[in-house]
């Protein structure tokens, strides 16, 4: 990468060590959780030699493979359908301006602000109010809800750099609604998406709070087992799971971050 | 050219409501003809877009009705509609290649697809672009890019073409060439065109009938050459062209003529046919190139005669300023090398040529 000498921020001496503390602020208790993964020891902080076992070991837990089952059935499931309501929501506020745009706008990501706590319970409430069963059901349906944004706000910017005469074209060649949104919207529109669909799994899939509220008995989900883990007594095992989670979260955000380029 | 294509009748609209209400169209009634090059020229927020989008079906006509070969469209959407449009940003579809983005139309009418391959095939090649048809969008220069988005508006052989100031984008010169490329698509492929442009030159050189527009109205339709040299509205003589306006009482001439005297008491023939109803103050217009400059002495009986106060030299031509008296101003150019004596100074008294002809007693 070039360097720009001309940035002022050159002549500010201690811009190395500020920087390198900073990311090792950010990074370095991760970088010692995947090392500690490695650790034969059964005490994760004492290290004394290096191990896969603690990974087989995870891998070989049934409650752990139930609950990431759990963790992957509730994320796909909340992404599909946060997607198609982000989607049809993006569509939506793009056809032209209307009474109350900018607030229904406002509350489309709105859940991105409300404390997760208050969510939570307030979703909780709500079931129980109604009388539905918690389980896997209650979770899908509240992951849903807080997954809508992270889809919606991908697909909208999407939407927003998309020329609106490219659907009056598609239209004036004989296309109808139907055949302009699946040959002309929907391919222009699919990296947007995708892109949403891949924050909203991620988001998802790392949910603490409310599937830990709303979850009930059968509804582990991973991050609920690992805090269930840590109660008992921190091992590597605990460490190697998380790993894991670490690396399909960075491929999934990567991956949504590289769609999110493509460009026509 | 005598079969009426489309016709709108009495044709309003208007956006919003209350307060914010805004009339883009008011009471317009026009008949575009078969085979015809008609353009739509005004400034912008005259209405010509807004029109150009009634007859696509982009919009709904608030009141009125536009027909397609006497049959009424109102409610008919685009895809409907055996009408295709130039779009002014292209809108080519960015994930198709050139031929897919030709073939649209067609594969969406249900054409096969050799057929429509053919057809895109003859498209590139009226479009001379015959090259292309693999390349995406993308990759094209603008120029290139507007061709292709008129090779696929006219695929499907649609009886109407609109075209919204596909020209707009493209410099000067790739302006001039499009020009005539239009032109000979439009006499080659007989299709009607109707074509909304604010830049006048681009319509005098292009059409066969103009309508010059103006807030929401049609003020005057005619050839070219009719709105140039015979406007009738004051708006239509100051936006096409450059002009003259002087401020007369009409009176007549004794000889059963009409007439328009000056403040200065000057007075200007007519041949123009003005109803013998009209009286009091009118406005006259008339082309500066239409004017000639004499040596006063040589000025005839009823021949203006004014002041030179500026003399401006182009190359080709020069053009100067005469003051007549009473505020009056007049701007006369004259060609250089023409043979005539085009070379009067500032402060010399001179008489002004004109043919009565030229001289247009413009509404009110």
């Amino acid at each position: 990468m070039k360097v720009d000498a001309s940035n002022p921020l050159w002549r500010f001496r201690g811009i190395t060590s500020t920087a390198m503390f900073f990311f090792a602020y950010l990074y370095l208790p991760i970088v010692v959780l995947i090392a500690l993964s490695f650790n034969e020891n059964r005490l994760a902080t004492i290290w004394t030699g290096f191990t896969m076992d603690w990974y087989v070991t995870a891998l070989s837990n049934d409650d752990m493979l139930r609950a990431a089952q759990n963790s992957i059935v509730i994320a796909v499931s909340a992404t599909v359908l946060a997607t198609i309501a982000a989607t049809l929501a993006a569509m939506g506020m793009s056809r032209g301006r209307f009474k109350g745009e900018a607030g229904v706008s406002a509350m489309l990501v709105l859940p991105l602000l409300v404390p997760e706590i208050v969510t939570a319970i307030a979703t909780l409430l709500f079931f129980v109010a109604l009388g539905i069963k918690l389980g896997l059901l209650t979770v899908i349906i509240a992951h849903t809800v807080f997954c809508i944004p992270f889809a919606y706000l991908p697909i909208r910017a999407r939407l927003e750099g998309m020329d609106p005469a490219l659907v009056e074209a598609a239209n004036d060649l004989y296309a109808n609604e139907w055949k302009a949104f699946r040959r002309v919207t929907l391919p222009l529109l699919w990296p947007g998406i995708l892109s949403g669909a891949m924050l909203s799994f991620i988001i998802s899939l790392d949910d603490f709070v409310i599937s830990y509220f709303v979850g009930g008995a059968g509804a582990t989900t991973l991050p609920i087992y690992i805090f269930g883990m840590i109660r008992i007594g921190i091992t590597p095992e605990v460490n190697a799971v998380s790993a894991m989670m670490l690396i399909v979260s960075i491929l999934f955000v990567s991956i949504s971050f590289l769609i999110d380029r493509i460009r026509y | 050219m005598s079969e009426v294509v489309i016709s709108a009748k009495s044709v309003g609209k208007t956006f919003g409501s209350g307060a914010d209400k805004v009339t883009a169209l008011d009471d317009v009634s026009v008949d575009i003809f078969q085979n015809e090059f008609f353009t739509m020229l005004g400034p912008s927020g005259c209405g010509k877009t807004t029109l150009l989008r009634l007859i696509g079906g982009f919009e709904q006509a608030t009141s009125g009705q536009i027909l397609l070969e006497g049959k009424a469209l109102n409610d008919l959407p685009p895809y409907k509609r055996p009408i295709n449009t130039v779009f002014q940003s292209y809108a080519l579809f960015p994930h198709l290649t050139v031929r897919q983005n030709i073939t649209f139309g067609l594969e969406m009418q249900g054409v096969a697809r050799k057929q429509a391959d053919d057809r895109a095939e003859e498209m590139l090649e009226l479009v001379r672009l015959a090259q292309y048809g693999d390349r995406v969008p993308s990759q094209l220069s603008g120029g290139q890019q507007q061709r292709i988005a008129l090779a696929r508006a006219l695929a499907p052989a649609p009886k109407v073409l609109l075209l919204d100031e596909p020209l707009s984008a493209l410099d000067l010169k790739l302006r001039k060439e499009m020009q005539v490329e239009l032109k000979r698509l439009q006499t080659e492929t007989g299709i009607t065109f109707v074509f909304v442009t604010h830049d006048q030159e681009e319509a005098l050189a292009m059409s066969d009938r103009i309508a010059v527009m103006k807030s929401g109205e049609i003020l005057q339709i005619g050839a070219p050459r009719e709105i140039y040299e015979a406007p009738t509205h004051r708006f239509v003589a100051d936006f096409i062209g450059d002009s003259n306006f002087l401020v007369g009482n009409l009176v007549d001439d004794g000889a059963g003529k009409r007439a328009v005297k000056l403040g200065g008491g000057q007075v200007i023939e007519l041949t123009q046919d003005v109803s013998s109803q009209r009286s009091g103050e009118v406005t006259v217009s008339v082309r500066p190139e239409r004017l000639g400059l004499v040596a006063e002495n040589q000025a005839g009986a009823n021949q203006l005669v004014g002041t030179v106060s500026t003399v401006i030299y182009f190359g080709t031509d020069t053009t100067y300023q005469i003051d007549l008296g009473n505020d009056a101003l007049l701007t006369v150019r004259m060609q250089n090398g023409s043979g005539a004596k085009a070379d009067f100074a500032q402060g010399e008294r001179v008489g002004i040529t004109m043919s009565p002809d030229s001289i247009r007693v413009l509404a009110d």
